[in-house]
Protein backbone atom coordinates (compact mmCIF):
# COMPACT_ATOMS: atom_id res chain seq x y z
CA UNK A 1 0.00 0.00 0.00
CA UNK A 2 2.61 2.20 0.95
CA UNK A 3 4.29 1.47 -2.72
CA UNK A 4 1.45 2.22 -4.46
CA UNK A 5 1.06 5.99 -2.90
CA UNK A 6 4.65 6.80 -3.35
CA UNK A 7 3.88 6.08 -6.83
CA UNK A 8 0.49 7.75 -7.14
CA UNK A 9 1.92 10.74 -5.09
CA UNK A 10 4.97 11.12 -7.96
CA UNK A 11 3.15 10.91 -11.06
CA UNK A 12 0.11 12.92 -10.22
CA UNK A 13 0.53 15.55 -6.62
CA UNK A 14 3.54 16.14 -6.88
CA UNK A 15 4.24 15.76 -10.20
CA UNK A 16 8.22 16.60 -11.40
CA UNK A 17 7.92 19.42 -14.05
CA UNK A 18 4.46 21.02 -12.86
CA UNK A 19 4.67 21.23 -9.14
CA UNK A 20 8.66 20.63 -8.19
CA UNK A 21 9.54 22.42 -11.01
CA UNK A 22 12.91 19.79 -12.07
CA UNK A 23 13.51 19.18 -15.49
CA UNK A 24 12.12 22.03 -17.07
CA UNK A 25 14.26 22.23 -20.10
CA UNK A 26 13.67 19.14 -21.78
CA UNK A 27 9.96 19.85 -20.95
CA UNK A 28 9.59 23.01 -22.68
CA UNK A 29 12.61 22.08 -25.18
CA UNK A 30 11.17 18.60 -26.54
CA UNK A 31 7.41 19.41 -26.08
CA UNK A 32 6.48 20.10 -29.84
CA UNK A 33 5.55 16.57 -30.91
CA UNK A 34 3.99 13.85 -29.37
CA UNK A 35 5.99 10.99 -30.86
CA UNK A 36 9.58 12.76 -29.88
CA UNK A 37 8.08 13.32 -25.88
CA UNK A 38 6.85 9.80 -25.64
CA UNK A 39 10.76 8.89 -27.08
CA UNK A 40 12.25 11.23 -24.27
CA UNK A 41 9.78 9.94 -21.82
CA UNK A 42 10.96 6.16 -22.40
CA UNK A 43 14.74 7.47 -22.10
CA UNK A 44 13.57 9.30 -18.75
CA UNK A 45 12.25 6.10 -16.93
CA UNK A 46 14.77 3.84 -17.98
CA UNK A 47 17.82 6.38 -16.77
CA UNK A 48 16.08 7.79 -13.47
CA UNK A 49 15.17 4.62 -12.50
CA UNK A 50 18.80 3.01 -12.88
CA UNK A 51 20.21 6.49 -11.57
CA UNK A 52 18.32 5.97 -8.38
CA UNK A 53 19.18 2.56 -7.93
CA UNK A 54 23.11 3.31 -8.57
CA UNK A 55 23.32 6.57 -6.76
CA UNK A 56 21.66 4.51 -3.84
CA UNK A 57 23.95 1.69 -3.73
CA UNK A 58 27.05 4.56 -3.95
CA UNK A 59 25.45 6.60 -1.14
CA UNK A 60 25.32 3.76 1.40
CA UNK A 61 28.10 1.41 0.62
CA UNK A 62 30.95 3.64 -0.19
CA UNK A 63 29.95 7.28 0.80
CA UNK A 64 28.43 6.35 3.91
CA UNK A 65 31.42 4.01 5.52
CA UNK A 66 34.01 6.46 4.27
CA UNK A 67 32.23 9.15 6.09
CA UNK A 68 32.43 11.42 2.95
CA UNK A 69 28.75 12.35 2.59
CA UNK A 70 29.46 15.87 1.09
CA UNK A 71 31.12 14.63 -1.68
CA UNK A 72 27.56 13.68 -2.77
CA UNK A 73 26.69 16.32 -5.15
CA UNK A 74 30.01 15.49 -7.07
CA UNK A 75 29.88 11.71 -7.14
CA UNK A 76 25.87 11.82 -8.50
CA UNK A 77 26.75 13.79 -11.12
CA UNK A 78 29.17 11.52 -12.45
CA UNK A 79 27.59 8.72 -11.98
CA UNK A 80 25.00 10.02 -13.81
CA UNK A 81 26.94 11.42 -16.33
CA UNK A 82 28.90 7.98 -16.69
CA UNK A 83 25.82 5.50 -16.32
CA UNK A 84 24.06 7.88 -19.54
CA UNK A 85 27.03 6.83 -21.71
CA UNK A 86 27.28 3.43 -20.53
CA UNK A 87 23.41 3.12 -21.27
CA UNK A 88 24.18 4.61 -24.81
CA UNK A 89 27.14 1.71 -25.53
CA UNK A 90 25.11 -0.84 -24.07
CA UNK A 91 21.89 0.18 -26.24
CA UNK A 92 23.96 0.39 -29.69
CA UNK A 93 25.48 -3.18 -28.95
CA UNK A 94 22.43 -5.04 -28.11
CA UNK A 95 19.14 -3.04 -29.09
CA UNK A 96 19.79 -1.44 -32.59
CA UNK A 97 16.23 -0.83 -32.77
CA UNK A 98 15.54 1.01 -29.49
CA UNK A 99 19.02 2.81 -29.83
CA UNK A 100 17.51 3.98 -33.01
CA UNK A 101 14.67 5.55 -30.87
CA UNK A 102 15.98 6.48 -28.19
CA UNK A 103 20.01 7.10 -28.99
CA UNK A 104 19.03 10.96 -29.83
CA UNK A 105 17.17 11.41 -26.29
CA UNK A 106 19.96 9.81 -24.03
CA UNK A 107 22.68 12.86 -24.25
CA UNK A 108 19.91 15.20 -23.51
CA UNK A 109 19.05 13.70 -20.19
CA UNK A 110 22.83 13.98 -18.52
CA UNK A 111 21.68 18.05 -18.18
CA UNK A 112 18.56 16.85 -16.76
CA UNK A 113 18.32 18.52 -13.66
CA UNK A 114 15.25 16.11 -12.40
CA UNK A 115 17.48 12.90 -12.45
CA UNK A 116 20.28 14.77 -10.21
CA UNK A 117 17.62 16.32 -8.25
CA UNK A 118 15.44 12.65 -7.37
CA UNK A 119 18.37 10.93 -6.84
CA UNK A 120 19.23 13.47 -3.71
CA UNK A 121 15.27 13.83 -2.92
CA UNK A 122 15.12 10.07 -2.44
CA UNK A 123 17.65 10.35 -0.01
CA UNK A 124 16.67 13.53 1.82
CA UNK A 125 13.46 11.19 2.17
CA UNK A 126 15.59 8.02 3.58
CA UNK A 127 13.76 5.67 1.07
CA UNK A 128 14.65 2.48 1.06
CA UNK A 129 16.01 0.73 -2.35
CA UNK A 130 13.19 -0.66 -3.36
CA UNK A 131 11.19 2.31 -2.46
CA UNK A 132 14.00 4.63 -4.27
CA UNK A 133 13.55 2.87 -7.61
CA UNK A 134 9.91 2.99 -7.38
CA UNK A 135 10.07 6.51 -6.72
CA UNK A 136 12.23 7.64 -9.64
CA UNK A 137 9.83 5.44 -11.72
CA UNK A 138 6.94 6.69 -10.95
CA UNK A 139 8.60 10.65 -11.18
CA UNK A 140 9.75 9.77 -14.62
CA UNK A 141 5.97 8.86 -15.52
CA UNK A 142 4.94 12.06 -14.49
CA UNK A 143 7.58 13.41 -16.43
CA UNK A 144 6.53 11.64 -19.33
CA UNK A 145 2.61 12.67 -18.60
CA UNK A 146 2.82 15.76 -18.18
CA UNK A 147 5.27 16.43 -21.44
CA UNK A 148 2.86 14.11 -23.43
CA UNK A 149 -0.39 16.35 -22.01
CA UNK A 150 2.39 19.55 -23.40
CA UNK A 151 3.19 18.10 -26.52
CA UNK A 152 -0.60 17.81 -27.36
CA UNK A 153 -1.54 20.79 -26.55
CA UNK A 154 1.64 22.84 -28.44
CA UNK A 155 0.57 20.84 -31.11
CA UNK A 156 -2.43 22.77 -31.68
CA UNK A 157 -1.24 25.79 -30.54
CA UNK A 158 1.27 26.14 -33.61
CA UNK A 159 -1.82 26.41 -35.65
CA UNK A 160 -2.91 29.14 -33.80
CA UNK A 161 -2.55 32.83 -34.25
CA UNK A 162 -0.86 33.64 -31.26
CA UNK A 163 0.82 37.24 -30.32
CA UNK A 164 3.87 38.15 -31.96
CA UNK A 165 5.46 38.92 -28.50
CA UNK A 166 3.90 35.19 -26.87
CA UNK A 167 5.29 33.26 -29.70
CA UNK A 168 7.45 30.66 -28.58
CA UNK A 169 8.56 30.47 -25.01
CA UNK A 170 6.56 32.39 -23.34
CA UNK A 171 3.20 30.66 -24.28
CA UNK A 172 4.71 27.57 -23.38
CA UNK A 173 5.41 28.79 -20.16
CA UNK A 174 1.82 30.14 -19.70
CA UNK A 175 0.29 26.67 -21.05
CA UNK A 176 2.50 24.90 -18.68
CA UNK A 177 1.10 27.26 -15.39
CA UNK A 178 -2.27 26.08 -17.00
CA UNK A 179 -1.49 22.75 -17.07
CA UNK A 180 -0.07 23.10 -13.56
CA UNK A 181 -3.30 24.93 -11.88
CA UNK A 182 -4.78 21.74 -13.77
CA UNK A 183 -2.02 19.53 -11.77
CA UNK A 184 -3.79 21.40 -8.27
CA UNK A 185 -6.22 19.55 -8.28
CA UNK A 186 -4.84 16.25 -7.46
CA UNK A 187 -3.13 17.86 -4.46
CA UNK A 188 -4.91 15.83 -1.19
CA UNK A 189 -4.89 12.64 -2.47
CA UNK A 190 -1.94 11.54 -0.82
CA UNK A 191 -0.45 13.53 1.95
CA UNK B 1 20.16 35.25 -20.82
CA UNK B 2 16.92 34.76 -18.85
CA UNK B 3 15.69 31.52 -20.76
CA UNK B 4 19.00 29.91 -19.10
CA UNK B 5 18.66 28.61 -15.78
CA UNK B 6 14.68 27.86 -15.88
CA UNK B 7 14.57 25.64 -12.86
CA UNK B 8 15.90 27.53 -9.91
CA UNK B 9 14.38 30.81 -11.49
CA UNK B 10 10.78 29.26 -11.36
CA UNK B 11 11.27 26.88 -8.22
CA UNK B 12 12.44 29.36 -5.50
CA UNK B 13 10.89 33.34 -6.56
CA UNK B 14 8.06 32.67 -4.02
CA UNK B 15 9.42 35.54 -2.19
CA UNK B 16 11.98 38.49 -2.86
CA UNK B 17 14.51 37.40 -0.65
CA UNK B 18 15.07 34.33 -1.74
CA UNK B 19 15.76 35.28 -5.49
CA UNK B 20 18.60 37.33 -3.92
CA UNK B 21 19.81 33.88 -2.04
CA UNK B 22 19.85 32.37 -4.68
CA UNK B 23 21.59 34.92 -7.35
CA UNK B 24 24.11 35.23 -4.34
CA UNK B 25 25.04 31.54 -4.48
CA UNK B 26 25.11 31.38 -8.17
CA UNK B 27 26.89 34.40 -8.53
CA UNK B 28 29.26 33.01 -6.07
CA UNK B 29 29.84 29.50 -8.03
CA UNK B 30 29.90 31.25 -11.43
CA UNK B 31 32.65 33.63 -10.25
CA UNK B 32 34.90 30.92 -8.59
CA UNK B 33 34.35 28.72 -11.62
CA UNK B 34 35.44 31.03 -14.42
CA UNK B 35 38.61 32.08 -11.99
CA UNK B 36 39.50 28.67 -11.84
CA UNK B 37 38.44 27.83 -14.93
CA UNK B 38 40.80 30.62 -16.58
CA UNK B 39 43.58 29.79 -14.92
CA UNK B 40 43.85 26.40 -15.49
CA UNK B 41 42.60 26.47 -19.33
CA UNK B 42 45.98 25.21 -20.85
CA UNK B 43 46.56 22.81 -18.17
CA UNK B 44 42.85 20.82 -18.95
CA UNK B 45 43.33 18.36 -21.70
CA UNK B 46 40.36 19.26 -24.84
CA UNK B 47 38.64 16.19 -24.63
CA UNK B 48 37.66 15.94 -20.81
CA UNK B 49 37.02 19.24 -20.57
CA UNK B 50 33.16 19.34 -19.92
CA UNK B 51 34.05 16.67 -16.68
CA UNK B 52 36.69 19.09 -15.65
CA UNK B 53 34.69 21.67 -15.42
CA UNK B 54 31.77 19.96 -13.27
CA UNK B 55 34.43 18.76 -11.21
CA UNK B 56 35.41 22.76 -10.82
CA UNK B 57 31.94 23.91 -10.29
CA UNK B 58 30.71 21.12 -7.87
CA UNK B 59 33.25 21.42 -5.75
CA UNK B 60 32.37 24.91 -5.20
CA UNK B 61 28.69 24.44 -5.24
CA UNK B 62 29.46 21.66 -2.05
CA UNK B 63 31.44 24.90 -0.47
CA UNK B 64 28.02 26.62 -0.72
CA UNK B 65 25.98 24.31 0.28
CA UNK B 66 27.93 23.62 3.57
CA UNK B 67 28.08 27.36 4.76
CA UNK B 68 24.52 28.23 3.68
CA UNK B 69 23.83 25.17 6.29
CA UNK B 70 25.88 26.66 8.27
CA UNK B 71 25.17 30.05 8.57
CA UNK B 72 21.92 30.63 6.71
CA UNK B 73 19.07 27.72 7.91
CA UNK B 74 16.24 29.11 7.03
CA UNK B 75 17.57 30.28 3.32
CA UNK B 76 19.11 26.80 3.07
CA UNK B 77 15.50 25.38 3.93
CA UNK B 78 13.49 27.98 1.53
CA UNK B 79 16.07 26.89 -1.64
CA UNK B 80 16.12 23.43 -0.62
CA UNK B 81 16.83 20.75 -3.60
CA UNK B 82 17.88 24.03 -5.63
CA UNK B 83 21.18 24.65 -4.37
CA UNK B 84 22.90 21.26 -5.17
CA UNK B 85 21.17 21.61 -8.01
CA UNK B 86 23.21 24.68 -8.96
CA UNK B 87 25.89 22.07 -10.40
CA UNK B 88 23.49 21.38 -13.79
CA UNK B 89 22.56 25.40 -14.20
CA UNK B 90 23.33 25.92 -17.81
CA UNK B 91 24.79 29.69 -16.83
CA UNK B 92 27.53 28.29 -15.19
CA UNK B 93 28.36 25.53 -17.46
CA UNK B 94 27.36 27.85 -20.96
CA UNK B 95 29.69 30.55 -19.46
CA UNK B 96 32.73 28.17 -18.70
CA UNK B 97 32.41 26.47 -22.28
CA UNK B 98 31.79 30.15 -24.15
CA UNK B 99 33.75 32.44 -22.17
CA UNK B 100 36.23 31.62 -19.30
CA UNK B 101 38.20 28.74 -21.60
CA UNK B 102 39.30 31.23 -23.67
CA UNK B 103 40.14 34.34 -21.93
CA UNK B 104 42.42 35.62 -19.33
CA UNK B 105 41.57 35.85 -15.34
CA UNK B 106 39.88 39.13 -15.10
CA UNK B 107 37.54 39.39 -18.37
CA UNK B 108 36.08 35.82 -16.91
CA UNK B 109 35.59 37.22 -13.12
CA UNK B 110 34.43 40.35 -13.98
CA UNK B 111 32.33 37.77 -17.08
CA UNK B 112 31.34 36.04 -13.39
CA UNK B 113 30.28 38.71 -11.83
CA UNK B 114 28.38 40.79 -14.58
CA UNK B 115 26.27 37.17 -15.14
CA UNK B 116 25.87 36.58 -11.87
CA UNK B 117 23.96 39.81 -11.14
CA UNK B 118 22.06 39.72 -14.20
CA UNK B 119 20.56 36.46 -12.95
CA UNK B 120 20.36 37.41 -9.40
CA UNK B 121 17.81 40.89 -10.68
CA UNK B 122 16.03 38.69 -12.72
CA UNK B 123 14.72 36.56 -10.31
CA UNK B 124 14.54 38.81 -7.37
CA UNK B 125 12.46 40.86 -9.78
CA UNK B 126 10.02 37.74 -9.94
CA UNK B 127 10.21 37.05 -6.66
CA UNK B 128 9.02 40.06 -6.07
CA UNK B 129 6.13 40.24 -8.62
CA UNK B 130 4.84 37.11 -6.88
CA UNK B 131 5.44 38.13 -3.29
CA UNK B 132 3.56 41.20 -3.91
CA UNK B 133 0.73 40.24 -5.70
CA UNK B 134 0.63 36.50 -3.65
CA UNK B 135 1.75 37.86 -0.15
CA UNK B 136 1.07 41.58 0.14
CA UNK B 137 4.58 41.96 1.10
CA UNK B 138 7.94 42.62 -0.41
CA UNK B 139 11.07 41.54 1.30
CA UNK B 140 9.03 40.10 4.17
CA UNK B 141 7.48 43.90 4.89
CA UNK B 142 3.93 43.93 4.69
CA UNK B 143 2.51 46.85 1.77
CA UNK B 144 -1.06 45.70 2.92
CA UNK B 145 -3.32 45.00 5.69
CA UNK B 146 -3.45 41.54 7.10
CA UNK B 147 -7.47 41.88 5.99
CA UNK B 148 -6.62 42.31 1.93
CA UNK B 149 -6.96 39.94 -0.15
CA UNK B 150 -4.03 38.86 -2.09
CA UNK B 151 -4.11 36.44 -5.27
CA UNK B 152 -2.27 32.79 -3.60
CA UNK B 153 -2.33 31.88 -7.28
CA UNK B 154 1.13 34.00 -7.52
CA UNK B 155 2.94 32.12 -4.95
CA UNK B 156 1.79 28.76 -5.70
CA UNK B 157 3.63 26.55 -8.50
CA UNK B 158 1.09 27.78 -11.68
CA UNK B 159 1.63 31.70 -10.68
CA UNK B 160 5.31 30.99 -11.55
CA UNK B 161 5.04 29.96 -15.20
CA UNK B 162 2.66 32.27 -15.47
CA UNK B 163 4.59 35.66 -14.06
CA UNK B 164 7.47 33.94 -15.63
CA UNK B 165 6.13 33.77 -19.45
CA UNK B 166 4.20 37.14 -19.28
CA UNK B 167 7.10 38.79 -17.96
CA UNK B 168 9.29 37.06 -21.24
CA UNK B 169 6.26 38.10 -23.40
CA UNK B 170 6.41 42.11 -22.26
CA UNK B 171 10.26 41.75 -23.24
CA UNK B 172 10.10 40.65 -26.44
CA UNK B 173 7.12 42.72 -26.78
CA UNK B 174 9.63 45.57 -26.22
CA UNK B 175 11.96 44.12 -28.47
CA UNK B 176 9.66 44.18 -30.95
CA UNK B 177 8.55 47.67 -30.51
CA UNK B 178 12.27 49.04 -30.86
CA UNK B 179 13.06 47.09 -34.02
CA UNK B 180 9.92 48.33 -35.83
Amino acid sequence: MEYILVIISAVLVNNVVLVQFLGICPFLGVSNKIDTSLGMGVAVVFVMSLANLVTYLIRNYVLVPLQIEFMQTITFIFVIAFLVQVVEIILKKAAPALYQALGIYLPLITTNCAVLGIAILAIQKNYDLLMSVLYAAGIAAGFTFALVLMAGIREQLALADTPKGMRGFPLSLVTAGLLSLAFMGFSGIVK
Amino acid sequence: MLVLGTCPTLAVTTAAINGIGMGAATTFVLVCSNLIISMLKNLIPNKVRIAAFIVIIATFVTIVDLVMKAYTPDLYKALGIFIPLIVVNCIILGRAEAFAQKQSIWPSVLDGIGMGLGFTLAITLIGSIREIFGNGSIFGLRLLTEQATTVLIFVLPPGAFVTYGLLIAIMNRIKLRLKI
